[in-house]
């Protein structure tokens, strides 16, 4: 039936390689490979030569090599005598305490401070513009040398909680906010506290399913529930009950004055808070941008348009205009995180011990072995980011408009 | 009755507006409507005013009122007054700019710095002469020989092989007219053009340095990269970075873009990778590891390496803001390139990326901020930029326990210079914005 037969083939010819549109990306690709690939054995080689001349090889066995090096502030149980890959994990589990703890601080911070700034009150949305301004433009570095400095130089000793006019801690005398660190109380899980806690599982998980019934119901029937309301009922009351039928379960241990210094509770150091404050503070500033111009981003109609339909303003907030900035402001937001999980490799600079503290800090000195220690400190980093950037893009891809 | 008729009310002047309350306008409607219009916002205006207040009655006393400008070290300082001890920065002011390089050459790096001024001006205002451009091209070599001093032949090697290379891409192809065609010619030309320029780098340079300076000895006095230090070696770092991410950004961004899947997956891995892991490490391997990857016996100035780590790392965040811009341009743009017959580099040069450029000013001044201010980082491998003099500073015996001064100090020159971008941006952003969308 078809009549179209082969075209006219022409010969192929060399040149083709170069001016056939079809052949040439073929062409240009080939080349690029191979300068690339010639480019990575010339660099490949040349460090297998250097490594020769000094009488290095490559070799990951020191992780498993005793370690000789205390780190101060630790979660896991860890001391001098156990692993360079123990010193490892314990610096990469300071990094997450550090940046998922900044994370949180420096959204509300960020929040607050980007609708501040949008606010019709002249003189706090100008003290907000000053706080954005001074925080993007002096280095994070710096904020964190300062910040630290004004936990060790302006809070008060240790000393000045004990004798005759003492001061007291804040909550009922249960925190301590000190210049050589935070003491704050500790949890203390007896037995029984297991139970509390699946019961407080299974309430998120009913909260959850409520949710989704009350939206279901609405769909069918128009009626609205109180979800709010219900939900922070069930996530409260059975736990409360079961905390309460176990016998408190759980406790505070609340840190005490022993000598010269504070005993029991958790002991935040000068360094982590400083850390912790000053990224806050400073991606914070980040965040407020972000955050303002997500709003700002959302069109004036839109919000008009719900008050149209009868929308009351929380409503109007809720279910037209927020959906929509989140949109806008959650890709940006995700990759400040990123950021901050970055930039805490700053706390090699004031001694807090994080993955770059430990792996590319005292166990690179002490084994020599620069190339295995920054290749997995990198490997962990770069881990940790296309993690959160692959989660990222499938949440964009869930919230994009669809257009034609 | 008669004759009597009720006389209408007739307005014989017009009556003058009265002025509004008082409560509506002036300062007081206006204080009324932005700062106490409810509880809540009186509240919050009431808070940050005392807020405003008490930062102003700790820092204004200790700055400007008790502070102290001469003193020879901290104790002399607290005697005469108990502010700000102001006489660290005005004894070790040369120190924060010029770190320890030698005092009797400090015209150099002034100099330098001078001249940067002119070798940008065409690059920010199109009113300046573009015979300019070649003196901008040139400068990198000229600011190099001028700060790290040592013969003049050397830069003007250098030179000189981007001559031969630039000489060859351009007589080459007119020799081989009618043998070759014209495009493979051009090619063959550009390859020789680059090969040439290579070996003239690796072979000649040296010899060309060497003859020079034998019959005509020019050269300033060699000042070593440890002296380097302070503001100096941030802005070096920094323009450096700068001057080096935004071209090699924007290859990588059309890479990115890119059909050909070889070179855009080579793009994309090198993005993401510099992408994820923290400046710090990439100082580490400047600091450690790039020797390792270069032939053995190579000497490789550290300063240079962090250069080259900076430039790539603000390249691939460049590439990225560059990609928004070339994402946000509509489709059209690039259909009407192509139906004018543009081939794939005319239009970008003339088409897209002039509009893509243009969209992502606010994104590329960012990322310039970024990189000024990453250039702190270098103290973690031991280059002494303004905070890694603080350390020599305490240590000093006369300025043991000076803090906030030094830091406030470091802190309002880099807001300055941050700043100052910032505003140069918009300022494009609004002579750019040719009212379109």
């Amino acid at each position: 039936m078809s009549t179209t037969g082969q075209p006219h083939a022409e010969p192929f010819r060399v040149s083709q390689l170069l001016y056939d549109t079809r052949y040439r990306s073929y062409t240009i690709q080939i080349f690029a490979l191979f300068v690339i690939m010639l480019a990575f054995a010339w660099a490949i080689d040349n460090a297998v030569r250097n490594l020769e001349a000094l009488g290095k090889d490559i070799d990951f066995g020191f992780i498993f090599e005793t370690s000789a090096y205390d780190i101060n502030q630790h979660l896991l149980d860890y001391d001098s005598t156990s692993t360079h890959g123990r010193a490892a994990l314990v610096g990469i589990i300071n990094t997450t305490l550090v940046a998922i703890m900044g994370c949180i601080t420096a959204t509300i911070i960020g929040v607050l401070a980007g609708v501040l700034r949008l606010s019709r009150n002249w003189v706090v949305a100008r003290l907000m513009t000053v706080y954005i301004e001074a925080f993007r433009n002096i280095p994070v570095l710096i904020w964190i040398l300062f910040t630290v400095a004004i936990v060790n130089e302006v809070l008060p000793g240790v000393r000045s909680f004990r004798g005759e006019d003492a001061m007291s801690g804040l909550f009922f005398d249960s925190v301590f906010i000190t210049n050589r660190g935070f003491y704050i109380p500790a949890p203390v899980f007896e037995a029984g506290s297991t139970a509390v806690g699946v019961v407080l599982a299974l309430s998120i998980a009913a909260a959850w399913y409520f949710g989704r019934w009350a939206r279901a119901r609405q769909a069918t029937t128009g009626r609205i529930l109180p979800v709010f309301w219900a939900r922070l009922a069930i996530l409260i009351v059975p736990v409360l009950l079961a905390f309460f039928a176990m016998g408190s379960p759980v406790s505070l241990e609340v840190p005490a004055l022993k000598g010269f210094n504070f005993k029991g509770g958790i002991y935040m150091r000068d360094s982590l808070i400083g850390l912790w404050l000053a990224l806050s503070v400073y991606t914070g500033a980040f965040i407020a941008e972000i955050v303002r111009a997500g709003i700002l981003a959302i069109s004036r109609g839109q919000t008009e348009a719900a008050y149209a339909l009868g929308l009351r303003p929380g409503r109007t907030m809720s279910l037209v205009v927020l959906p929509q900035a989140l949109r806008v402001i959650v890709p940006p937001l995700i990759s400040q995180f990123l950021n901050l999980t970055k930039n805490s490799s700053l706390a090699i600079a004031v001694g807090y011990m994080d993955a770059t503290g430990t792996l590319g800090g005292i166990t690179l000195n002490q084994t020599g072995r620069e190339m295995e220690c920054i290749l997995l400190l990198m490997a962990f980093y770069l881990a940790a980011s296309l993690t959160i950037s692959a989660g990222m893009n499938a949440y964009n891809r869930s919230v994009r408009l669809k257009e034609r | 009755m008669a004759g009597e008729k009720p006389v209408a009310f007739v307005a014989e002047r017009q009556i003058p507006p009265s002025p509004p309350p008082v409560r509506t306008g002036g300062a007081l409607g206006w204080a009324r409507d932005n700062l106490f219009s409810g509880v809540f916002n009186s509240v919050a205006t009431l808070l940050s005013l005392a807020f405003v207040a008490y930062i102003l009655a700790m820092v204004v006393p200790w700055l400007f009122l008790d502070s102290v400008w001469n003193a020879s070290s901290l104790q002399g300082c607290r005697q005469v007054d108990d502010g700000a001890c102001l006489a660290v920065i005005n004894e070790r002011f040369l120190q924060f700019v010029f770190g320890f390089y030698p005092e009797e050459l400090r015209w150099r790096p002034i100099l330098a710095f001078v001249l940067l001024f002119v070798a940008i001006w065409p690059a920010l205002f199109s009113s300046a002469p573009r015979k300019l451009l070649i003196f901008s091209a040139l400068y990198p070599l000229l600011a190099y020989w001028l700060i790290w001093g040592g013969s003049l032949w050397g830069p003007v090697g250098a030179v000189v092989g981007i001559a031969i290379g630039w000489a060859c891409i351009r007589f080459l192809p007119p020799l081989v007219r009618g043998r070759l065609d014209e495009g493979l010619a051009f090619l063959a030309a550009v390859g020789a053009g680059i090969l040439a320029t290579a070996l003239w780098w690796l072979f000649c340079v040296i010899a060309f340095e060497d003859a020079l300076s034998a019959v005509l000895a020019i050269g300033l006095e060699p000042v070593e990269s440890a002296r380097l230090g302070g503001f100096l070696l941030s802005t070096i770092i920094g323009v450096s970075g700068i001057a080096g991410s935004l071209p090699i950004g924007i290859v990588l961004a059309l890479g990115r873009q890119s059909n050909l899947i070889l070179i855009k997956a080579v793009c994309v891995g090198f993005i993401e990778f510099i992408r994820g892991v923290p400046l710090i490490t990439l100082l580490f391997v400047a600091w450690l590891l790039l020797s390792y990857f270069l032939p053995p016996g190579t000497e490789f100035d550290l300063i240079l390496r962090v250069v080259i780590m900076v430039t790539a790392f603000a390249s691939a965040y460049m590439a990225e803001v560059i990609r928004g811009g070339l994402a946000g341009l509509p489709a059209g743009q690039y259909e009407a390139a192509d139906s004018l017959g543009l081939d794939y580099w005319k239009s970008m040069r003339l088409i897209i990326l002039p509009q893509a450029l243009k969209i992502s000013i606010p994104g590329i001044v960012n990322t310039f901020i970024g990189l000024f201010k990453d250039t702190t980082l270098v103290i973690i491998i031991g280059l002494l930029d303004p905070v890694g003099l603080l350390q020599p500073i305490r240590a000093d015996q006369n300025w043991n326990g000076i803090v906030w001064e030094l830091y406030g100090f470091i802190a309002l020159f880099f807001f300055i210079f941050c700043f100052a971008m910032s505003r140069y941006s918009m300022y494009l952003e609004r002579n750019l914005d040719v009212g379109h969308r």
